[in-house]
This record gives C-alpha cells, structure tokens and sequence, in this order.
C-alpha cells in the first residue's frame, strides 16, 4: 500500500514544485488552539505538517522552539495528549502527511512497541527522533516498520558520503536535510550552500528530500524550494505563536497567515523554471 | 572454559570489559545525540582510543598529572573519625588536595590533552558546583586556549566565588537561564553550543556521563584515583579495602575510585546520592528516586515526572544537583555489583562539620555526602574493616552555603 507521503511527494513530483511543511508545537499555546492550527493549515497550503510533542530538554532547539514546548507543558500538554490532537486531525484530513518529532524520552517512557501502535493508530504518517541517531534506532525502527510508520533520518551539514549511507539505511519516506550546523532557529539556512548537499543526499537516498532548520522568510523558502523537495519552516511560525498570545491577538489567524504567505513563496517558487 | 557458577545472573565476568563498541554498560550509555553530532562523536571516539594506546600520550598526561596536579593524592588514615565512628578504619583518599581543590582536574587535563591533539583550538564545558569550570578554566589557561563555560543562573548565584575564579583564569561564563537554571541546563546549552561550532570546538564534559566515549573517556581518566588508592591501601594495610564509598553526582569521583576494583568483589562499593530535602520531596537522587530514559545523550536512571518531563534535582550541593547520573554507575546498580545509598542535605551538614572538627578538613558538600552514610557503612564492615572514601574535593567553595544553613551571617 502506498502511504500518504508517497502519495504526497507523488503528487507534488507531478506538479514540478516542492512541498511546504509546517512544523508546529503541540499545545502551543494551548490544545485547543494547536488544534485549530492543525485544522487550517492544509487549507492555507500545507503539504505536510510536522508536529512537535514538547520535551523538557530539547537539546537540539533554539530558543523559540524551546519557549513553545515550556508553554505547551505548562498548559498541560502530554504524549497522549498530542496523539489525541493528531487523531482529531486525522478525522477531517485523510491526505495530508503528519510527522511528529521530537525527543527519545518520551517514547522509552510510553514503551517503543506501544508507541508504535499508537501513532499508527492516531493517524500518524511518520516519526522523527532528534536525539536517536541510526546506530540507536533498531528497535524503534523496526517498530515503526511493523506499524506502517516511517522514521525520517537527518542528514546534516557534517555528514560525509559514508555517513550518508548509514542514515539512508532504513530510512523511508523523505529524508530531512537539516540546512545548518546548529539548533533550530537561530543561523539563516544559505541556499548557495543547501543545493550541493541536497545533491549528495540524492546520490545516497531515492527518498525526495525535504530541508529545513533555519528557514524563516518567504524569500527562503523560495530559495530552498528551488533546490529541495520540500521546504520546512518552524521557529518562525512558532514565534508567531508568541508574539500573538503575548499580544492578546487572534493566534490561529496569525499562524495561517504567515503558514499562507510562507506557503504560497514555496508553491510559486519554481515558476518560470525549467528544470529542477 | 567453566564459566563460573557462583555470580548472580546477569553479573559479568570482566566488570572492566565495558562498555562494548557501542557504548553500552548493559542497557545504558549509548550515543543519543542529534546527527549532526554524530560523525563528532565518531571522531573523538577513534582519537580517544589512539591516544589511549599511544604511550607518548599517557607519558605527558602523567607528567601533568605529577607536576601541574600534584599526584599522587595521599590515602590518609582519618584516625579520629575512625574513632569517632567506631573500630573501622576509615582512609581519606585526598583528591581535595590537588591543584584547583577537586578530583574534577584529573579528567579536565586528560582531555585538554586529547583536544589538542585533535587540533580544537575552542574549549566549552557545563558546571554545576563551578569545581569543573575551574578545573577547565585552569588547564585552558595553562593551554591557552579560549574558554566557554555554561553555568546555571542559580549556580552562579550560589557558587560566586568559583565564577570569580573562572573569570580570573579567562573563561568566558556563560550563565544559562533556561529550565531549572542549574546543570542540566548548563548542559542543553553546551550541547547546543557544539552542535553549532562543530568544526573547531571541543566539549569537555565533566562527569562520567554524556554519550559515548565521554563516560568511558571520563572514567579512564579519573581511575588515577583507584589505581593510586589500590596501591597506597596494599602499602598501608597489606590488604584489599571491604568498601568504598563516594559521591555520586554524573559519578565520575566514584567509578574513578570504583572502576580498578571492580573485579575484586570482595570489595563493597557503596555511592551516595543526594536526597536533598528526601526521597519524598525534593531531591537529586536518580537511581533511588529515578527510573531508566535518555537524556544528554546517554541511557541512564533520571528523575522524571509520570509523563516522561525530566524533573529539577535538589540538593545543597551545586555538584550533585542534576537529574542523571552517569550509566556505568546505572548498570552496576542493576547487576548488583555497587550499592546506592543517600543523604539529605541536614545530614549532609552535619558530616561537613564533624569531618572540619574532628580531621581539619573542610570538605566539599558533595563529598559529605559520602561522609554521611560513613556511620552505616563502618557497621557493615565491621570492627576490623577498612573503608575508604573519597573526599573528592574541599569546601572552601561551601562555606557561604553552609553558613547560610546553619544559619550564622559571615
Ligand atoms: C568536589 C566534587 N565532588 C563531586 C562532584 C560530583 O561529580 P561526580 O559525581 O562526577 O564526581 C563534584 C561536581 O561538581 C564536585 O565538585
């Protein structure tokens, strides 16, 4: 059975343009309005969502991804509570890919097998752990394989062709190029320098490749998704989180309408191009 | 070959056979990072293991060790709290007494070695306590490399005097307000920094925690102090100790002075967590209070919530205030062969004073914590036992703290 990012980066090939991902915090600021955002952004031109389940340490996260988790677990936000979030989505959305990512812990904690079966069962197209490399990943890899989910491995600027090699092992769905050497959000991605890493990810991987960490403008996202498959922005709509509830603004129609502008810079991107 | 019956399961034959070539003790340890650190992790794991075997490389460290530290540290009969406490003998190994006050400088000058020798011209490091941003701040300086320590902002409150002395040495301390505002933190963030400075800098964790090689990189380097301890008992006693007993915070004192008797299982190994205010309130106690999951890059014992969150540790020692501890120490726990006890912060003071008043050494607060569970220990070995104990560093840095508790204005 072919799965719905197969589908997705399929139709996304027919179309000559690369997708835009959204990556939102779980809870941020609170379940219902994550919910809300979850909603409306297939309709503002989300290809695929990434959702973030808030971890306490996020060692790979800048500081506005950060300051989302803190906020989504002080609002109470737990694993279950994301898995609801994703299956509420699911219900009215049965195309667009959803990715959860984020961190080990809480996945030992639930126990890899139960996990499995519960993102399956939420509706969850695949799963990226940040601090579980390949060389840790065997079981949960073949966890998510017995449950039709796929792992998403990060290639990144330090990765030689060998290591390469290593992460496109077992990796199904896309593979996600992570643009800079850093957290998230905070250095700006250089698309002069993402073109011939995204090459090499090819040469290793027959997966599309997606980039993202980094990307916060709509003129970046443009750059980026003329070179990759896919195009990721987080921090930059997360602080739109935060700077909507800390201004007592409509968060939710902040949200979309960066996630649109952002979305509508990737899908016009390649216009005019021939090739890609 | 007979395997031998007698040891419990899962007990191992060669307790120095670990960790295997993934950085496994058992279950624990492993290599948890994000993969832009992982080839890092590779390179330092194959410079560490030729440096190891390079007998230039351990002749200059040891000559750091003899004249820079000022090893070895003496195994001292503390004959008046031995008397204090009974008819067990009781021996200081005297870690305190090297340059920088703490056992943290073994490790800190092993390392600065190993990241020249790898051409890193940036040293960051986390400090809870400020002993090891001192004794990395010390050998940056002697190197002259530029520094960059990541200090929890209530740690730098705590520990003001140990930022000074950082500052005087020519680090740059970083104070770190995000989470709890203490090690674990200051760790996030030094993390954080090397996976953005990937091709100059060098982290130079400071306990036996971290993922692969760091604790058995650590460990190796902070077994001077068994190695030395093991000879200097032989000389004194003619025998082999019935226990040892550190502090454990990430471990490294303690597998430091563990490690070279670990296959010698008539010697008890007892590690002293902090309880902080107790079990049942604030504390800093992983394996007593923890269970299994994966933080800074290891698989270890942690202090969690029910839903996965790590919790914030407590205790009145900055040294020991973090929610981990290193995965050797989580997987001697689980075979059997270490025993994990703890001490609150008030026995804690109270060890502090007795070991001032009665041997005139002021210890570290994380050391007295092994000083405090002295009382039970010298019972189980009985009146003729040999215990000893690693007083891993002084308590100059303490004094403000204590006097704060005890409630005296200085
Ligand atoms: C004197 C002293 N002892 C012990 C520790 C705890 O560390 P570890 O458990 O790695 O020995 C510290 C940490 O700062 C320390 O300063």
């Amino acid at each position: 059975m072919r799965s719905r990012i197969e589908a997705r980066f399929a139709d996304l090939k027919r179309e000559g343009r690369a997708g835009f991902v959204p990556y939102i915090m779980a809870g941020d600021p609170d379940a219902g309005t994550a919910l809300a955002i979850l909603k409306g952004l297939p309709g503002v031109g989300a290809d695929l969502i990434e959702l973030g389940f808030p971890f306490s340490d996020p060692m790979a996260e800048g500081p506005p991804i950060q300051r989302a988790a803190q906020r989504a677990l002080k609002a109470g936000m737990t694993l279950s509570g994301v898995l609801e979030l994703a299956r509420r989505f699911r219900e009215g959305d049965r195309a667009t890919p959803l990715i959860l990512m984020g961190y080990m812990n809480l996945i030992l904690h639930r126990g890899i097998a139960a996990f499995a079966r519960d993102v399956a069962e939420a509706g969850v197209d695949g799963v990226i752990v940040v601090d579980c490399p390949p060389e840790e990943a065997g079981e949960l890899a073949d966890a998510l394989d017995g449950a039709d989910v796929s792992l998403i491995r990060l290639a990144t600027p330090t990765s030689d062709d060998a290591r390469l090699q290593v992460v496109a092992r077992r990796t199904s769905g896309f593979v996600y190029y992570v643009s800079v050497a850093g957290v998230t959000g905070v250095k700006e991605a250089d698309a002069t320098a993402v073109a011939p890493m995204v090459e090499r990810v090819r040469r290793a991987s027959d997966l599309p490749v997606a980039v993202g960490f980094g990307i916060k403008t709509p003129e970046r996202a443009a750059a980026i998704a003329r070179v990759a498959d896919a195009v990721v922005v987080g921090s930059a709509l997360v602080d739109e989180v935060a700077d909507a509830a800390e201004m007592n603004e409509d968060v939710t129609g902040r949200v979309l309408l960066k996630a649109e502008s952002l979305a509508k810079a990737v899908r016009s991107a390649r216009i005019g191009q021939t090739t890609v | 070959m007979n395997a031998p019956t007698s040891r419990p399961a899962g007990r191992p034959n060669d307790y120095t056979a670990y960790p295997d070539a993934e950085g496994r003790f058992g279950d624990y340890g492993g290599r948890f990072v994000p993969e832009t650190l992982m080839p890092l992790v590779h390179e330092l794991d194959a410079a560490y293991r030729a440096a190891k075997a390079d007998p230039a490389f351990q002749a200059e460290l040891a000559g750091y060790l003899k004249h820079y530290v000022g090893r070895p540290s003496p195994l001292y009969f503390a004959e008046r709290l031995s008397a204090h406490l009974g008819r067990a003998r009781v021996y200081f190994k005297r870690e305190e007494l090297n340059h920088t006050g703490a056992h943290k400088i073994n490790n800190c000058m092993g390392q600065i070695l190993l990241a020249m020798r790898m051409g890193k011209t940036r040293i960051i490091a986390e400090t809870g306590a400020g002993q090891h941003g001192v004794a990395t701040a010390t050998v940056c300086a002697r190197f002259g490399l530029p520094c960059v320590i990541y200090m929890g902002e209530v740690d730098v409150e705590r520990q003001k005097p140990n930022v000074f002395r950082m500052n005087l040495l020519g680090a740059e301390v970083r104070p770190v307000a995000s989470g709890s505002a203490t090690l674990k933190d200051a760790m996030n963030e030094a993390l954080r920094d090397w996976v953005t400075n990937v091709h100059d800098t060098y982290y130079l964790i400071g306990s036996a925690a971290g993922p692969h090689p760091y604790p058995e990189m650590v460990r190796d380097f902070q077994c001077v102090i068994g190695r030395e301890a093991r000879a200097q008992i032989l000389e004194a006693e003619g025998r082999l100790p019935d226990a040892l007993v550190a502090c454990v915070g990430g471990g490294s004192n303690a597998i430091g002075l563990f490690h070279p008797f670990l296959n010698d299982e008539g010697v008890r190994l007892f590690g002293v967590e902090a309880a902080g205010e107790g079990l049942d309130a604030r504390h800093a106690a992983a394996i007593n209070g923890g269970r299994p999951g994966v933080l800074h890059g290891n698989k270890t014992y942690l202090l969690q919530d029910a839903e996965g969150q790590i919790t914030e540790a407590h205790s009145i020692s900055a040294g020991l205030d973090y929610p981990g501890i290193g995965p050797e120490h989580s997987w001697l726990h689980d075979v059997g062969r270490a025993t994990y006890l703890t001490a609150t912060d008030a026995e804690t003071l109270e060890a502090f004073q007795l070991c001032a008043e009665l041997e005139g050494i002021i210890p570290a607060l994380e050391s007295a914590h092994a000083l405090a569970r002295l009382p039970e220990i010298c019972r189980e070995v009985g009146p003729d036992g040999i215990v000893v104990l690693n007083l891993s560093g002084r308590g100059d840095k303490d004094v403000a703290t204590v006097a704060q508790a005890l409630g005296r204005r200085i």
